[in-house]
């Protein structure tokens, strides 16, 4: 069994004992959504502010373990600010590196990359299958909150 | 505590006899506590059912070769090993099903649908399963029925102040007899006659209660009890559902197929008598041989002992937890053992569960880390999850001491 260095990484730690952008949005102007981890109970609700396509303001609420709480924290970092299709390319990079979608770098055009950063510290996961759902939580929420009709009205 | 209690099992010699746990992992053993989720298996359920498949096997009750009457014998036999361990009057009281969910979903869909109309009022409890939650909620949304919550005590336990004000007027009591959550045992007895004397029906989750304690279904005064197999020892695949045999006749069949009937005609059918009326199709066969051996295993052992060990046990572990955690820890669930189960559901600081499962396994300690299946409590405890450990007859203090242990390392880890 790998070690449990891999997967607590001290960045992790950092972000689950200090979780960046904790908090709510008045919604609207702000859409929400809410992701369950239906095994363990973990819930996540993310609440996004999209201003001309682009992610004004982002919040994280809900609770779960450290896997799953600092990955929304650093996500909230991640998208802050971005655009809306640099965010969907950088989700699936992300879950690429979950080896959940195969992300071969092709089919985002000339969307801009954004860097992982501190996100790769979430690679370890990928050695403890049990624990990518709750890596991946907070993404396929952001997703959800995405979708919402709202956001690009 | 219990320091008094005399230990009559001797571990070592149960827990030679399970192979698994007489494997390891990264060349390290197993401290296997979460038989509350299921239990290991021991080598005499698994011979049975490796003799039955490789010398018996064959489809019962149908073929008139002598190999389908032997193994149907076997599987008849091993009906009645069951309604002895619960002190059934008959075999025939027995039900064969998939699990203990399947049983109480049989009690709701065919009871259930027959016997409650709109406005009729179900009395659960804030401990349950969602075996007993959603199979009722599935009928409130189909019928209309009201349920009622028996709330709980701040140590766990049923608050039954108010028990006949809730049950009056009820058609249905349905209530675990022990907490797959807090441990707690529940006044089974008194349940069922408050339920009697309101007319009621007395239902019991008896899933976590059988494998652990003594059961008499007929000393409880119950009306339906459902339990499984594979938390006793036995494969999964197979639990049973006890009811009174008139109850079982008057009940509508539950799934329609090949042997619940008597007659099938182009415009209608003739059920079959309890209980192959509620066994349609080909049941599990193998698995109620192994459901038999178990109860067998489980005698042989004899439940006041295995009772005994896990009190024995359940004081080692909270002893040692307060000792070494104290203030850190949360145990949640009842303090006086003559009310608890061997289950032991608490929380490290404000560690995650899943976190202190993860560390734990790092240890090969096996403990369940999430809802339980009991979400509407973890509501009422304030949690999202919790981190359960369970013992069974395999268990000793090395196991406890193992995950006190790992206990040390996960708060070393998150810096506490």
């Amino acid at each position: 069994m790998p070690g449990l260095e891999d997967l607590y990484r001290e960045i992790i730690l950092d972000h689950y004992r200090t979780p960046r952008n904790r908090g709510e949005l008045p919604t609207p102007p702000a859409v929400v959504a809410q992701g369950h981890n239906p095994l363990c109970g973990d819930e996540i609700t993310i609440y996004l502010q999209v201003d001309d396509g682009v992610i004004g303001d982002v919040k994280v609420g809900g609770q779960g373990c450290s896997i799953s709480q600092s990955s929304a924290s650093m996500m909230s970092q991640a998208v802050k600010g971005h655009g809306v299709d640099e965010v969907r390319a950088l989700v699936r990079r992300f879950k690429g590196m979950m080896s959940i979608e195969t992300d071969d770098g092709s089919g985002d055009g000339d969307v801009q990359q954004l860097e992982l950063g501190d996100l790769e510290a979430l690679q370890g996961v990928v050695k403890f299958p049990v624990r990518i759902k709750c890596a991946t939580l907070a993404w396929n929420t952001l997703l959800d909150a995405l979708d919402r009709p709202t956001v690009d009205a | 505590m219990t320091t008094e209690l005399i230990d009559t099992l001797d571990v070592r010699t149960v827990k030679a006899q399970f192979p698994l746990l007489a494997t390891t992992i990264d060349d390290a053993p197993i401290h296997y506590l979460d038989s509350a989720n299921s239990a290991q298996k021991p080598h005499a359920v698994l011979d049975a059912m490796t003799r039955f498949n490789e010398t018996t096997y064959a489809p019962i009750n149908r073929s008139a070769y002598r190999l389908a009457a032997q193994a149907t014998d076997a599987y008849e036999q091993a009906r009645a090993k069951v309604a002895g361990f619960v002190n059934a009057a008959s075999p025939d009281e027995i039900v064969f099903t998939k699990n203990a969910t399947e049983a109480m979903n049989l009690v709701a869909q065919a009871w259930g649908r027959a016997n409650l109309r709109a406005g009729d009022a179900v009395v659960l409890s804030h401990l349950e399963h969602h075996a007993n939650i959603v199979p009722w909620h599935l009928l409130a949304a189909e019928l209309g029925i009201e349920l009622r919550w028996i709330p709980l005590t701040d140590d766990g336990r049923l608050d039954l102040t108010d028990l006949d004000r809730l049950v009056d007027g009820a058609k249905v009591v349905s209530v675990t007899a022990m907490s797959n959550v807090l441990g707690t045992l529940t006044p089974v007895t008194e349940l069922c006659a408050a339920a009697h004397r309101a007319g009621a029906l007395a239902v019991v989750d008896a899933c976590q209660f059988v494998p652990h304690n003594a059961t008499d279904v007929q000393a409880w005064g119950a009306d339906f009890a459902a339990f499984s197999s594979h938390k006793m020892c036995g494969p999964s695949g197979i639990g049973a559902l006890w009811g009174r045999a008139e109850l079982l006749e008057a009940t509508p069949p539950f799934l329609g197929g090949g042997n619940m009937i008597a007659d099938v005609r182009l415009d209608g059918f003739t059920s079959a008598p309890v209980p192959a009326k509620f066994e349609a199709g080909t049941p599990p066969i193998t698995e109620a041989i192994g459901f038999g051996a178990a109860v067998d295993f489980m005698n042989g052992l004899g439940m006041d002992a295995v009772r005994a060990h896990e009190l024995e046990l359940t004081s080692y572990a909270l002893e040692t937890l307060e000792a070494r955690f104290g203030d850190e820890i949360t145990i949640h669930g009842p303090r006086r053992l003559d009310v608890r189960g061997g289950v032991l559901s608490f929380a490290l600081r404000d560690l995650h569960p899943h976190d202190v499962s993860q560390v734990l396994d790092q240890r090969n300690v096996c403990i369940r880390a999430g809802h339980h299946c009991a979400k509407p409590l973890m509501k009422l405890l304030g949690v999202a999850a919790t981190a359960r450990a369970s013992f069974y007859v395999y268990n000793d203090r090395d196991d406890v001491d193992a995950l006190a242990d790992a206990l040390d390392s996960a708060s070393d880890i998150f810096g506490l």
